[in-house]
């Protein structure tokens, strides 16, 4: 009989590590340990032993209690039902937990993702015919999953055939049947095994979930957020990272990106972080309006929450959940942005279940294996052509927490050596309270010239420009600073002084952006050229008046610099007619000084 | 159940040892081991095999003799009673008294390790606290729920402003007060005398219960001590519905005592020693505050967290920055120069500040102000550094108005009395007072409404 085949006994509990006697277990396999049932994965096998990582604290379990294969390996359920939910790091309901166990998470509770009961309005694809060939990702219908997201029922990657039942509309839970397929893999004439297709399938989380062809990413991800879009851009399909120390931001521009990017679907995953940025994440989206689509955006977002206090092993199980999930949305055709805030966590959990192995650490207690693992996760990012729905794609965004707000340290380089775009917090901006602290100096974006075709077209044509402009003029402003130190600031000529001045009306009129003012959490593409080019302009034309000869002091005085300053809170983005209004405000007031000037050299 | 004992013993290391024989013991168990003399030593079981099991001893496994020790397997974690009669008591990290009174009588027994809070069971925390105290209040918030540390040095005033903020803590326009717990692991006996007497006279010893671990206390014991005090602290929150603030020091002595244990073990260090979980394991203690779905008590806490050699990229501190909903910072060198409390406001942060202040809460300039006097200060910083380099007498009229600013900022609103309780309205004024020496358009962060209501200055 199979079923005692498939149990066996605990022999040892090391923490998390447990080795258990299970004849016939297979590496990756899902085990259920002892009388509490706790459920843990296999990750090494020698012999009739193997030994198991659980997702749950072991304390109490003895050696002799039973140990039982599940015949599967880690695997999420994909279907409807999963937006709008909270789910631990091995996709279990929280909500359905709070229900089962009350406020505190009980252990070896087992509940499904998906919900049982619920019905599904199913509407079958008319292009499909019985006796048709399906393939993985052949849409055989859909289901609308939220009032924004239309969930398409695909057939499973692993499933192909002849199509021999399709249901005809109607509501349907899960598990239902939908469709039959039978299989044709066999290449023989005789009739193949019969695939039963439901609304929802599983899929092992720790393998990516195929496609039909990589493409490069084509256009920015837009977050709203200026120093981003404008100067550092991430493109859809893009993988970027989020280093620095504690308080710097982090997870104020995850959320931002989570809030306020033009992607379809958002999954959030609080890896090892805050339970109460969870509870932000959970009170607020479902009041607040995407500004894309204007419904909430709760409706397109998902959440995968192991927080700091919850067990290790699952950590390093949620990243793969949410990449997962991330990956089948993407199948349906959707631009996905997962944000993993924070990689470091997951990535401690390696060293922890690598220590307790005796495995020979390399740098500060980390494996050898965690360049190649962290490169795995990141390469799930991408830009795909999927099976049966066009284009999707997954950005991936993750938070890294070095320690000591070392950048050199395993998990920050490692990370930089392969993502694409780098947004480096810094303390100093931040203990300045200058947000987003993204650091102008240490920053990149390999995606510049590709995010430029886009802002050319949709924009201005003087995006790229006016952005080379604004950096350098940043960096001089780093340089002068430096002679400031040395020699004081009377040693400063006035053009200079005036690029001090310029600098400085970048980093508070365009840079400097707060998620927590009403109007300027969210910029538009139109805005952020706006408020942009409307500081250069007023740099460049007061360049001019410098040489001429007028003092910095009379510009300084402008009444109107400092509503330049304030000029992002005081319009929204659907008011950028008004910011062009004022800017030609200011440069009639500037060409006023001009003639006077021109008036008064001709006098003398 | 039956208690198990092992004569067993084969082998000892490095405060481990090993005992045979011993079919099923749970991991994780409690241990007690008894010498020849009849002296006990404690341990716990960290890896439980078929055949033997391995005992870490937290007193250390010195002139241990293992023909003569008896070995006893507890079978139970650590258990707290739980009764209103706590309050007003003085305990040990196991919950046993200190006070010389007899041990709390109650049915209702807890462990102490506690589980993980679900997150979807969590609510936000957004109720101002007034502290009274204007760097706190004015720039850095906290609210009933939120985990907010002071980040301290040897020899800084952290217990009086901890003291401070204990005395007058209370919502705005709300005369409710807090239950204090209060967990201190391994300070010294003037330390604990100093709250013990803080207590008693501010009369608020009968809301108080005390756990206290001192210096030459074992140091294991001070693993469990914040445990032990933080499953007090929900009993107070969640089943007798009070307002609950947790305070603890040193929580740089916890983790010390942390790393004397994983060093026995053998774990694997990840940085100046400390395991690689001291992560997980301080965010085990800390994450056990918060406000929880329809339950009317919180869990607010104010950790104490000496920086050793004043390092904020020191493990402890750093750890606790990335668990906790911010920091407060305290600076030597504002203490040197006789301001108290010595906060300095650029590395401190409230993260739940947000949703905790403006209009409902406290007053609607509140957000802006901060942020006004955030920029403002950290330029006049700025500029006090290019001071200290070229000499005052180079600046600008502009940046010795900072300079300026720089000091009144010290004196006048960093710097307050020990029982000075300012009200928000007062701290807010406080700040305005300040801000108004600067020309209106330099108010940048504010409002054109808010300067047309407060700004007193002339231009
Ligand atoms: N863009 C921003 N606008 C306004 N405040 C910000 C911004 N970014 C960060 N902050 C402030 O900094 C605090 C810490 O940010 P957070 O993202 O939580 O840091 P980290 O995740 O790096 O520790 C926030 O609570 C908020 O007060
Ligand atoms: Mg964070």
């Amino acid at each position: 009989m199979t079923d005692t085949q498939r149990s066996g006994r605990v022999r040892e509990i090391n923490g998390p590590i447990v080795t258990i006697d299970l004849p016939g277990v297979r590496s990756g396999e899902q085990v259920k340990i002892g009388e509490l049932g706790l459920i843990g994965e296999v990750i090494s096998l020698s012999g009739e032993q193997a030994v198991v990582q659980t997702y749950e604290s072991t304390d109490g379990v003895r050696p002799g209690e039973p140990a039982v294969g599940l015949g599967w390996p880690l695997s999420a359920e994909l279907g409807p039902g999963l937006l709008g939910g909270i789910f631990d790091g091995v996709q279990r309901p929280l909500e359905k937990i709070a229900m089962e166990s009350g406020d505190y998470i009980r252990r070896g509770l087992a509940l499904p993702a998906l919900d049982r009961t619920k019905q599904w309005d199913f509407e079958p694809n008319d292009a499909l015919e019985l006796g048709a060939r399906v393939g993985p990702g052949t849409v055989l219908g859909t289901v609308q999953e939220t009032a924004t997201i239309v969930h398409k029922v695909l057939v499973p990657p692993n499933v192909q055939g002849e199509l021999t039942e399709l249901a005809p509309a109607g509501a349907y839970d899960i598990e239902s049947t939908i469709a039959q397929v039978r299989d044709a893999r066999s290449g023989t004439t005789q009739p193949g095994p019969s695939h039963r297709l439901s609304l929802y399938h599983r899929w092992p989380v720790r393998r990516p979930r195929p496609y039909a062809q990589r493409d490069d990413g084509i256009s920015p991800l837009i977050t709203g957020q200026r120093v981003i879009d404008s100067f550092f851009p991430q493109l859809k399909g893009g993988k970027g990272a989020v280093p620095g120390p504690f308080g710097a931001g982090k997870t104020v521009v995850q959320q931002q990106v989570a809030r306020w990017s033009n992607a379809d679907i958002v999954i959030y995953v609080g890896c090892g972080e805050r339970g109460n940025e969870l509870v932000d994440v959970l009170e607020t989206f479902p009041q607040l309006e995407d500004p894309y689509t204007g419904r909430k955006l709760m409706e397109k977002t998902l959440l995968v929450a192991n927080t700091s206090n919850m067990p290790v092993v699952a950590r390093e199980a949620s990243i793969y959940i949410g990449l997962t999930m991330a990956e089948y949305y993407r199948d349906m055709g959707y631009d996905v942005v997962m944000l993993a805030d924070s990689t470091s966590r997951w990535a401690e959990a390696l060293r922890e279940v690598s220590g307790r192995l005796g495995q020979m650490p390399v740098e500060e207690g980390y494996p050898a294996y965690l360049a190649s693992r962290l490169a795995a996760v990141y390469e799930r990012a991408g830009r795909v052509e999927t099976y049966g729905a066009g284009s999707g794609s997954v950005t991936l965004i993750g938070a890294v927490s070095p320690p000591g707000g070392d950048f050199s340290e395993p998990v920050t380089s490692h990370t930089k050596d392969i993502i694409e775009t780098f947004w480096a917090l810094s303390k100093e901006l931040a203990d300045a309270r200058h947000y987003p602290s993204i650091d102008w100096v240490t920053s990149f974006s390999a995606h510049v010239h590709t995010a430029a075709e886009w802002w050319h077209e949709q924009v201005d044509p003087a995006w790229e420009p006016r952005r080379a402009q604004a950096l350098g003029l940043l960096a001089r402003d780093a340089e002068l600073a430096r002679i400031v130190n040395l020699v004081g600031p009377e040693a400063l000529s006035d053009t200079q002084r005036w690029e001090l001045e310029g600098a400085s009306l970048v980093k508070e009129g365009v840079l400097q952006q707060s998620a927590l003012d009403e109007v300027d959490t969210f910029c538009s593409p139109q805005k952020q050229f706006a408020l942009l080019d409307l500081v250069l302009s007023i740099y460049d034309q007061g360049a001019e008046l410098v040489e001429l000869g007028v003092p910095v002091s009379e510009l300084q005085n402008l009444p109107q610099l400092a509503k330049v300053r304030r000029c992002k809170s005081m319009y929204n983005s659907d008011q950028v007619d008004s910011i062009r209004s004022f800017a030609r405000e200011v440069g009639e007031a500037l060409e006023k000084i001009r003639l006077e000037y021109a008036k008064q050299n001709q006098a003398a | 159940m039956s208690i198990k004992e092992y004569r067993t013993a084969s082998e000892a290391r490095g405060g481990l040892i090993v005992v045979r024989d011993t079919p099923g013991v749970a991991f994780g168990d409690r241990v007690r081991i008894t010498d020849e003399r009849g002296e006990t030593r404690d341990g716990q079981v960290i890896r439980a095999a078929d055949d033997e099991v391995l005992i870490l001893v937290f007193e250390g496994t010195d002139d241990l003799d293992l023909s003569g020790i008896w070995v006893r397997f507890l079978d139970q974690p650590v258990e707290i009673a739980l009764s209103p009669e706590l309050l007003g008591r003085e305990f040990n990290g196991l919950g046993e008294p200190r006070d010389g009174r007899p041990p709390v009588l109650s049915n209702l027994r807890r462990a102490v390790g506690g589980s993980a809070i679900n997150p979807a069971a969590r609510t936000y925390p957004r109720e101002f606290i007034q502290t009274g105290v204007s760097t706190i209040d004015g720039l850095n918030s906290l609210v009933r729920g939120q985990k907010l540390p002071i980040f301290s040095g040897s020899g800084l005033p952290h217990n009086r402003l901890a003291a401070q903020i204990v005395r007058q803590a209370k919502l705005k326009d709300e005369d409710s007060s807090f239950s204090i717990v209060f967990a201190a692991m391994g300070v010294s006996y003037a330390d604990a005398k100093f709250f013990r007497d803080e207590f008693a006279s501010s009369g608020v010893l009968r809301n108080v219960v005390m756990f206290v671990n001192l210096a030459d206390d074992p140091p294991v014991e001070r693993l469990t001590l914040p445990r032990t005090a933080l499953t007090a602290a929900e009993y107070l929150a969640y089943e007798l519905d009070r307002h609950v603030l947790v305070v603890m020091t040193d929580m740089t002595y916890y983790a010390e005592a942390l790393r004397e244990v994983a060093t026995a073990k053998g774990d694997v260090p990840a940085r100046k020693g400390y395991p690689g979980y001291l992560y997980s394991d301080l965010a085990e203690i800390y994450e056990r505050c918060g406000r929880i779905h329809n339950r009317h008590g919180s869990i607010t806490m104010v950790p104490v967290v000496s920086m050793p050699s004043d390092d904020i990229t020191h493990p402890i501190p750093d750890l606790t920055g990335y668990i906790t909903e911010g920091q407060i910072v305290l600076s030597r060198e504002l203490h040197n120069q006789g301001i108290y409390p010595p906060v300095h406001i650029s590395p401190s942060l409230s993260r739940l500040m947000k949703d905790g202040i403006g209009k409902d809460d406290t007053r609607e300039d509140h957000p802006h102000v901060a942020a006004q006097l955030y920029a403002l200060y950290a330029r006049a910083l700025e500029t006090r550094n290019l001071a200290s380099i070229i000499g005052a007498d180079e600046l600008s009229e502009r940046d010795r108005r900072y300079l300026k600013f720089a000091d009144d900022f010290d004196q006048a609103f960093v710097g307050q009395g020990e029982s000075e309780d300012r009200s928000i309205e007062a701290t807010l004024n406080l700040a305005w007072e300040l801000m108004s020496k600067f020309p209106r358009d330099m108010l940048t962060r504010m409002s054109e409404t808010e300067l047309a209501k407060y700004y007193q200055g002339s231009a």
